[in-house]
């Protein structure tokens, strides 16, 4: 390796041990940057296409009448409001038993729990009940739920549906906990444990709250997956048609339910055109919920997060 | 050796604090330093000094039995404070970790308000007084008021790492600790906040015992009372293990020490 004495106004190079190919490697990210571009447009273009083709066909089918009308034989008079109720009515429940149970979990296997056989154990386990198919979820909840917790539960009924859900979105909302909490720093729990803070205190005060954001994250998109299932509810018993809204008391929830999914679902396996734009119709109805419940979601989340 | 209660007030105390007597310490079954046999005496400066690896953050930890954090560390052998053995199944270590407070290598405030920073270890701890006088005490007591007086609210990371670090130390001092353990507290600070917190730490001995971990030979020789070189040997498995090498005034060790190695060391000819 020669040292160049010579001035020189531009960046030569001088030696010969290392050749910056940036030719090449601009290229590279150049390729790189069109491929990702690609992936990204081919997403957006697919959504788009679903999105007009639904709102073309159920835009026109939209209106008060049809948010507050009972479903009906004749596709004209329909209306989504007891499914619409139900399906939010099974949200409250799912995310009422789902996160405290999920959370709590969550922080027990990261925080508390030793690196036992046990746990080992109870980790892949919750990793494989993520995997098993939603129907399966089903099964269990009509067994558990409809038949061994009647009393309780009112047989098939919101309760019931809204349990299955819980369960069946409870693998996720562990695993989210848990890798948010692996991502906050030792540091912090370091420096609370250095002051004489018990592990409850340290992880309560200064640990949960990094996490909270990325939880929050795991519980939306858990809970966004709840919102559209169908197989697991017909399993527990979801009705296709049911005239009322549930009522908002103890008999409401073990009353029979449906939820929109459901609704969808039986009005597109109709034969008549007039029921698969009211289905459209339902569709667009659907994914605002949805778009309320991730919105909302993310508000609470900047929300905990600028407060730092 | 006079055995007393662990109820003992912060007295200006030079006794020994601390006695550490023939302790291996182990990661599970790896002997990670072996044999060590100390006395820290009280209000004065400790430091550990060594190469990366012998143990010197291990030995610390374990004052304020913080790596019972690590589920495989564990010791044989008796480290007693002020008499009792901390170790000792009636050794609460959340009781002791408030008597002996930490400071770490890599600032780490909460990521809360610079005035919750410090109430968090009072409240927890039970404090009665007024907290707005603590705060202010605590801050005075690391040097910080003045820089940080009109931002309490102000999040503890918008600070810069120099006054972060002192934030640590005012966070630890608020609980009124006896001993203050310090790991490589400057490592990640640069010359002019290295210099603060040196300065620091020669007020605060007046009324804790600190130990501070150290990997710059003229920090130790400047702040320090005593000095303890570890050094670490290979064993027959391929590991290695840590040990004391000598231990002795920080004036002795840097100018007669007793052994080839710490000679070595201090003038910087290995480590
Ligand atoms: N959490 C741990 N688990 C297992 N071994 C560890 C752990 N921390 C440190 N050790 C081992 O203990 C020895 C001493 O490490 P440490 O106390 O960090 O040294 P120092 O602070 O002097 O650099 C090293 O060999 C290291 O591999
Ligand atoms: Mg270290």
């Amino acid at each position: 390796m020669t040292v160049n004495s010579e001035q020189s106004p531009q960046l030569q190079e001088t030696k010969a041990n290392f050749n910056p190919n940036l030719k090449g490697r601009y290229r590279f990210d150049r390729v790189f940057k069109t491929i990702s571009w690609i992936a990204t447009f081919a997403g957006i273009v697919v959504l788009t296409v679903l999105l007009i083709g639904i709102l073309v066909s159920g835009l026109s089918s939209l209106s008060f009448d049809f948010i507050v009308n009972p479903p009906s034989r004749k596709p004209e008079i329909a209306g989504i409001w007891p499914p619409l109720i139900g399906t939010i009515c099974l949200l409250v429940i799912t995310a009422l038993f789902a996160f405290p149970v999920g959370v709590g979990s969550g922080i027990f296997l990261e925080e508390f729990s030793e690196d036992n056989l046990f746990a080992k154990a109870v980790e892949i386990n919750i990793s494989n009940l993520a995997a098993v198919p939603s129907i399966i979820y089903g099964l269990l909840g009509l067994f558990v739920f409809a038949r061994i917790f009647e009393p309780v539960t009112g047989g098939r009924s919101l309760l019931s549906g809204g349990l299955t859900l819980a369960l069946l979105i409870l693998p996720v909302i562990i695993v989210a906990t848990r890798e948010a909490l692996r991502a906050v720093p030792d540091s912090l729990r370091l420096a609370g444990m250095a002051l004489g803070a018990t592990r409850w205190q340290t992880v309560r005060s200064h640990v949960l709250p990094q996490a909270l954001p990325g939880i929050m994250t795991g519980t939306i998109l858990a809970l966004s997956r709840a919102i559209g299932e169908t197989a697991p509810l017909i399993v527990v018993g979801a009705a296709t048609f049911v005239p009322f809204a549930p009522e908002l008391s103890i008999k409401g929830l073990q009353s029979s339910f449906t939820a929109m999914p459901i609704q969808i679902f039986s009005w597109v396996s109709r034969p008549q055109d007039g029921f698969h734009e009211i289905a459209a119709g339902a569709i667009i109805v659907l994914m605002l919920v949805l778009l309320v419940m991730n919105g909302s979601a993310i508000w609470l989340r900047n929300k905990f997060q600028s407060n730092r | 050796m006079q055995s007393q209660t662990s109820q003992s007030s912060p007295v200006v105390d030079t006794e020994r604090v601390f006695h550490v007597q023939n302790t291996d310490y182990y990661y599970g079954s790896n002997l990670a330093v072996r044999g060590v046999n100390l006395e820290i005496p009280g209000n004065k400066i400790t430091a550990f000094i060594g190469p990366s690896g012998c143990g010197k953050s291990t030995a610390l930890r374990c004052f304020n039995r913080l790596n019972d954090l690590i589920p495989s560390a564990h010791i044989k052998g008796r480290i007693t404070y002020r008499g009792v053995d901390i170790y000792d199944k009636q050794v609460d270590p959340i009781e002791l970790r408030r008597r002996i407070g930490m400071v770490f290598q890599k600032p780490n405030p909460f990521p809360k308000s610079i005035y919750d920073n410090i109430a968090f270890g009072a409240r927890i701890n039970g404090y009665q007084g007024d907290m707005d006088e603590l705060i202010e005490r605590s801050l005075k007591a690391s040097a910080l008021w003045d820089e940080v007086k009109d931002k309490l609210q102000n999040s503890g990371l918008s600070i810069s790492g120099g006054q972060q670090q002192r934030l640590c130390i005012a966070r630890a001092i608020a609980i009124e600790p006896e001993v203050i353990l310090m790991d490589e507290p400057c490592s990640a600070l640069d010359p002019i906040s290295t210099l603060k917190i040196e300065e620091l730490m020669h007020e605060l001995k007046e009324n804790y015992t600190i130990i501070i971990v150290t990997h710059n030979m003229q920090q130790a020789s400047r702040v320090s009372d005593k000095t303890a070189f570890f050094n670490a040997e290979a064993t027959e498995k391929g590991g290695k293990v840590g040990y004391l090498v000598e231990y002795d005034d920080t004036q002795k060790i840097f100018s007669d020490p007793q052994q080839e190695q710490t000679r070595d060391y201090v003038s910087g000819r290995f480590g």
